[in-house]
């Protein structure tokens, strides 16, 4: 079976700096797949290269959405990348602050919805049905995070937990058939973090969506990932399933430095 | 203690001041008869004022800074005025109502003078809520919307000039020029953000009034056009005063539309990608929505007022040229933007009546008019940068978890 995105030698370099080297990983139908590696090994480049906000240097991005055709995405503009099927969050965190947690998700229906500015203004059947049917799916959206009883709250008033949650919920909000999650975990306590656990795997299961997860707490990594890519310098350095991971030497040396034995 | 270490502070910068001003105010050469005047009162004179005002702004700094407060907490406090009339409909209804018999009654209890004034005030208010559009909303700095404004004006007067064209064709006529010229400068301008975005359309406001000013064979240059006719009412001949408040209703009428048009146009999917647009760029791509569009739309749209308004401009005045379109009418627009509150209709319909109705009962003053105007607008952005009027955010009530009702809250 085709991948659902297909990364091949992917390279970003800034000026001299070679921040991603030949990475190549592929994401598979109802994968979790999680990203990790210590700060600065690229891992968030590597998200702004495929959700299009740089434009690698060189390599191939290619995405194939269930039941549409294999596209490669390389250089394509952020809003298109969103517009294909990939929606993302960000580490720290964008939310828009002074919008209500109901619209934040329903800016995020922008690209799944036509109305233009005649419409806006006549406000006619069209108008109207897509308008109802916007607020509908964004509700619906904050229900399954839990932040339906929230929604008339400037986001900006949210706990640090729940703008995390909310911009799952906006992310989610664009039908995405990838997540690309980064850092969802951060900032959040134990208790948090085990419902995020949930959300995320109930994400995968009951909407059919592949998350791309970066993540430094390794609790969470462990339980929920399929398979694991470590990134050290820009360079893949390990691949395969937790249990691997944890006990290869490579990864254990880039965490801890040389001539640890933990 | 707090107190005390206030006023000693005060008391310092009082004689800071003296001491700066000593040779200017105190001291003076009188070089006929070759003594020194020693005006000691005017030194007496400085501390006092220096220390009073140093006095009060400290106390209003402490109170922006959410300093000593003697009530509890704020959530408890009574929502201000303006606030409070707009979320009980019991109060909003009337308030509306009163209003709008005002308005209606307004011109034909007062002078012509005051109804032309009343004229000038309603079009700067549908100036600014088109600017509004582009600064409140899209969060676009846009220093060259006289550029736009202008633009109205002299379609209109061209094209009556050369092929007489009646001010009702003009009307749609001058918007659409407006709007193109806009898209126009969209498409190189609107890759760029903030402070840059700002000096390109300061830019373009001043080419485009230069070019007015210098390409004689087309604007006739500085000594304008005259001779516009005023706005026609189905051929029927009007004196001044008749003309002058048949404008009135006119801009009424625009007034509600622009009301009409940007309200509907904030909650709608495009005004939700506007503000999505000032408040995170980059958030607001990744969730898909086209910066460029959004952004072209913004300014498009913005212009669109402007041009319109233009076209009233010119007719009301009968008369136009390049002195009408200088950055400081930009400015002025922008100000009533800011001073009212971006984003917020009813704000910047306040900001426009203060800054246009203002100086015109304020002639008295009129050498220190532009001091008062800086010294107003330095005192807003200290204590209530936000502006006069907060935004508000749409809401909306569930029942049995089903989105049903739609109402208002107050939120930044």
């Amino acid at each position: 079976m085709e991948p659902l995105l297909d990364v091949k030698n992917l390279t970003m370099d800034f000026g001299g700096l070679r921040a991603l080297d030949n990475i190549s990983l592929a994401l598979r139908e109802g994968e979790i797949l999680a990203l990790i590696g210590p700060n600065g090994a690229g891992k968030t480049t590597f998200f702004n290269c495929i959700t299009g906000i740089y434009t690698p240097t060189s390599g191939d991005i290619f995405i194939a959405p269930p039941g549409k055709k294999r596209e490669r995405i390389n250089g394509l503009a952020v809003h298109r990348v969103t517009e294909r099927g990939l929606a993302r969050t960000f580490q720290n965190i964008r939310l828009f602050p002074d919008m209500t947690v109901l619209e934040n998700v329903m800016v995020a229906r922008h690209c799944r919805s036509r109305a233009g500015v005649l419409g806006a203004v006549i406000r006619d059947r069209n108008t109207r049905r897509e308008e109802e049917a916007i607020v509908g799916r964004s509700y619906e959206m904050l229900k399954t995070v839990g932040l339906s009883e929230a929604v008339n709250l400037l986001a900006r008033n949210l706990p640090y937990g729940a703008q995390r949650r909310l911009e799952i919920a906006r992310a989610m909000a664009t039908d995405p058939f990838i997540l690309l999650l980064d850092e969802p975990a951060a900032g959040m306590n134990p208790r948090e973090t085990d419902e995020l656990e949930g959300l995320i795997l109930q994400i995968r299961d009951e909407r059919k969506i592949a998350v791309l997860l970066i993540e430094h707490d390794m609790r969470i990594v462990m339980s929920i990932s399929s398979r694991i890519v470590v990134l050290d310098y820009g360079q893949k350095i390990a691949a395969g399933a937790a249990d691997e991971i944890r006990k290869d030497p490579v990864v254990v040396k880039a965490y801890l430095g040389e001539g640890s034995d933990a | 203690m707090n107190r005390l270490a206030e006023i000693r502070k005060s008391l310092a910068i009082a004689c800071w001041f003296m001491f700066l001003t000593f040779p200017v105010m105190v001291i003076r050469v009188n070089t006929i008869e070759k003594v020194i005047d020693w005006r000691w009162l005017n030194m007496l004179y400085i501390g006092a004022g220096s220390f009073a005002v140093s006095l009060l702004w400290r106390y209003l700094m402490g109170r922006a800074a959410g300093g000593p407060k003697p009530a509890g907490p704020e959530a408890s406090a009574p929502a201000p005025p303006l606030q409070r009339l707009r979320e009980d409909p019991k109060l909003y209804r009337p308030a509306l109502l009163l209003l709008a018999a005002a308005a209606l009654a307004y011109p034909f209890l007062v002078s012509t003078y005051q109804v032309n004034i009343m004229v000038t005030a309603l079009m700067y208010v549908v100036l600014g809520l088109g600017l509004n559009i582009v600064v409140g909303q899209a969060g676009l700095l846009h220093l060259g919307y006289a550029a736009f404004y202008a633009a109205g004006a002299y379609t209109y007067a061209l094209l009556n000039h050369h092929f007489g064209i009646g001010f009702w064709t003009a009307l749609p006529l001058g918007g659409l020029v407006a709007m193109l010229l806009g898209i126009l400068l969209g498409f190189p301008v609107l890759r760029l953000r903030g402070d840059y975005l700002a000096i390109v359309t300061l830019g373009f406001g001043e080419i485009v009034r230069l070019v007015l000013e210098n390409w004689n064979a087309f604007s006739f240059g500085p000594s304008g056009i005259s001779g516009i006719p005023r706005p026609g009412f189905f051929g029927i001949e009007m004196n001044l005063h008749g003309a002058t408040v048949y404008l009135y209703f006119l801009m009424i009428g625009l007034c509600l539309l622009t009301v009409f048009v940007v309200r509907r146009l904030q909650d709608s999917r495009i005004g939700r990608a506007w503000i999505a647009l000032r408040e995170d760029e980059i958030a607001c791509q990744a969730m898909g929505i086209d910066k460029t569009r959004a952004k072209m739309t913004a300014f498009a749209l913005g212009s669109t007022w402007a041009g319109l308004v233009g076209v009233i401009f010119a007719a009301k005045t009968t008369f136009v040229n390049p002195a009408s379109f200088t950055f400081l009418e930009s400015a002025m627009i922008l100000s009533m933007v800011v001073l009212g509150g971006m984003g917020s209709i009813l704000g910047v319909a306040l900001g426009a009546f203060i800054l246009v109705l203002l100086p015109e009962y304020l002639r008295v003053f009129s050498d220190y008019r532009m001091l008062l105007f800086g010294i107003i607008m330095v005192i807003m952005m200290v204590f209530r940068p936000q502006g006069l009027v907060s935004g508000i955010r749409r809401t909306y009530e569930y029942r049995k978890g089903e989105p049903v009702e739609h109402g208002t809250a107050a939120g930044r």
